[in-house]
């Protein structure tokens, strides 16, 4: 134990490097730059809001706040966990040929993604300010369920990473389940509908629509759902523990399948 | 002198050579049902057993195939065996395969630091040697220019300066020190050699029986994955002269 600790702190310069080389390199030779990130979501919420909102007859002016948020945390999500399935075969040619700690590479993968993430959510505040949903002492509480995000997707990375290693197939297979997750997160409609028909379940047995519940609680003003901060908390957990479990059990045969 | 600094003990390493790769679940679920998953094992490693002190210089021969270049990656720590454990001491300098974590789309620059985070180096270090690092590849001029316009040759002689910058225990040799053209190599032999006489622990794999015998001062010979010899360089060469004609 002490000396995987030691460890970590030798390669976290390594850590570091690789966060900021997938920053550079998502937007290098583009025009934009890292400025997509902040551009990306406003022109999606700008589609969905006039979709869903304008065209549906959702006319509340906060509609596009509700959609923004809901969006932002799911792609993040989305983007952290894609990346880590394809990060162990993705490097296996670095792999093969230098030591370096299997673990960097899905952790890597989730950490750029949620720089990024937390620079986009700045588009969030700006949106936020112009259509009137001002910061209250909520607000702050949002690190909890923006934190648990974190934690959700590194587990789900973790056991995604070490599946992908062994089944090319799972990369296919995720991108079905992710589009699963997406209905069932309640991005872009009010889910009051779908939870008074006693059909609410679909949307709250999944970690991630109660991680982005929470945070829409606090981001219009509203103490967390308490019952859903316990849920994804728990399922937080369940998947770290159980993804780095996996993961260190199955890494030393990584080398063979690659 | 005389400290045990690689202790490699009755390592063995295995492979599954299956004859079709299975990385589908719906195959993976018809063959576990019909128990057709079949792994054919190869051994590249069997029982190799042999320790080493400071200061020694060991020559790995044996023919393509033999299990030379497995067996300093289980040293290296890119392989764990399969069975039994490799233990070091000290700094490890691995040029196995030189640049391996070099990103193409990268500049020079932008490499040194990746490539030596790669290889454990802290970025202090890396700062306080980028300039030494620069002058031994020669390629200041070229520093600021993606990796991906660079000749093979370019790339081998950064992989080398960043390789080598450190002042390392042990090193670990895979028939790098034929790189770039011939000014460069004799001027990473030159580089390799200070090494030598500072005392470093070296694990040398070459075809050139030649080299082996110039540099090292112990051998080793290896074949279909066992060890058929250890000791001495002159002995051992001289049973490997036997086995190659």
């Amino acid at each position: 134990m002490k000396e995987r600790v030691k460890n970590f702190f030798r390669y976290r310069y390594l850590l570091w490097e690789l966060v900021k080389k997938g920053i550079k390199l998502k937007y290098r030779r583009s025009y934009l730059g890292i400025l997509w990130s902040l551009l990306e979501p406003l022109l999606t919420m700008i589609v969905l809001t006039v979709i869903f909102g304008t065209l549906l007859g959702n006319n509340e002016k906060t509609f596009a706040v509700y959609v923004l948020s809901g969006r932002l945390l799911y792609s993040f999500f989305s983007q952290a966990t894609t990346t880590a399935l394809r990060s162990v075969r993705g490097n296996s040619a670095m792999i093969k040929k230098v030591y370096v700690p299997k673990y960097l590479y899905p952790l890597s993968g989730i950490l750029f993604n949620y720089v990024i993430f937390l620079l986009s959510l700045v588009v969030l505040a700006v949106v936020s300010l112009v259509l009137g949903v001002y910061p209250t002492m909520y607000t702050l509480q949002s690190v909890i369920s923006l934190t648990l995000l974190l934690l959700f997707s590194f587990g789900v990375g973790m056991i995604l990473a070490t599946v992908g290693v062994f089944f090319r197939d799972m990369e296919y297979l995720w991108s079905v389940v992710l589009m699963l997750v997406m209905y069932t997160c309640a991005i872009f409609y009010y889910p009051d509908r779908l939870l008074a028909s006693g059909k609410g379940w679909l949307l709250k047995m999944n970690p991630l629509y109660c991680i982005i519940a929470c945070f829409r609680d606090n981001l219009f003003g509203n103490p967390m759902n308490m019952k859903m901060l316990l849920y994804a908390g728990a399922s937080s957990l369940v998947v770290v523990v159980f993804g780095v479990w996996l993961f260190y059990k199955k890494q030393d045969e990584f080398i063979l399948h690659i | 002198m005389g400290k045990e600094i690689i202790k490699v003990d009755h390592v063995s390493m295995k492979f599954n050579l299956s004859q079709e790769k299975v990385d589908s679940i719906k195959e993976y679920v018809i063959k576990f049902l019909k128990r057709e998953i079949k792994y054919d094992e190869f051994w590249a490693l069997k029982d190799i057993n042999f320790s080493m002190k400071k200061g020694e210089r060991l020559g790995i021969l044996g023919l393509n195939g033999a299990g030379k270049s497995t067996l300093l990656k289980v040293i290296a720590g890119v392989f764990k065996p399969t069975e039994g454990k490799v233990t070091r001491h000290g700094v490890l300098a691995p040029m196995l395969e030189l640049g391996a974590g070099f990103d193409m789309q990268y500049t020079g620059a932008e490499n040194i630091y990746l490539y030596g985070s790669v290889l454990g180096y802290s970025k202090a270090f890396i700062d306080e040697r980028y300039d030494e690092i620069l002058e031994f590849s020669e390629l200041k001029k070229f520093i600021d220019v993606p990796l991906k316009n660079y000749s093979s040759g370019m790339r081998a002689r950064l992989g080398f300066s960043i390789a080598t910058v450190v002042e390392p225990d042990i090193l670990i040799l895979d028939e790098v020190l034929s790189v770039g053209d011939a000014k460069f190599r004799k001027k990473s032999e030159k580089k390799v050699m200070d090494m030598f006489d500072k005392g470093v622990t070296v694990l040398f794999v070459s075809h050139s029986l030649e080299q082996v015998e110039r540099l090292c001062n112990k051998a080793m010979i290896l074949e279909h994955g066992s060890m058929l010899e250890y000791g001495d360089i002159g002995k051992v060469a001289d049973t490997y002269r036997k086995i190659i004609e």
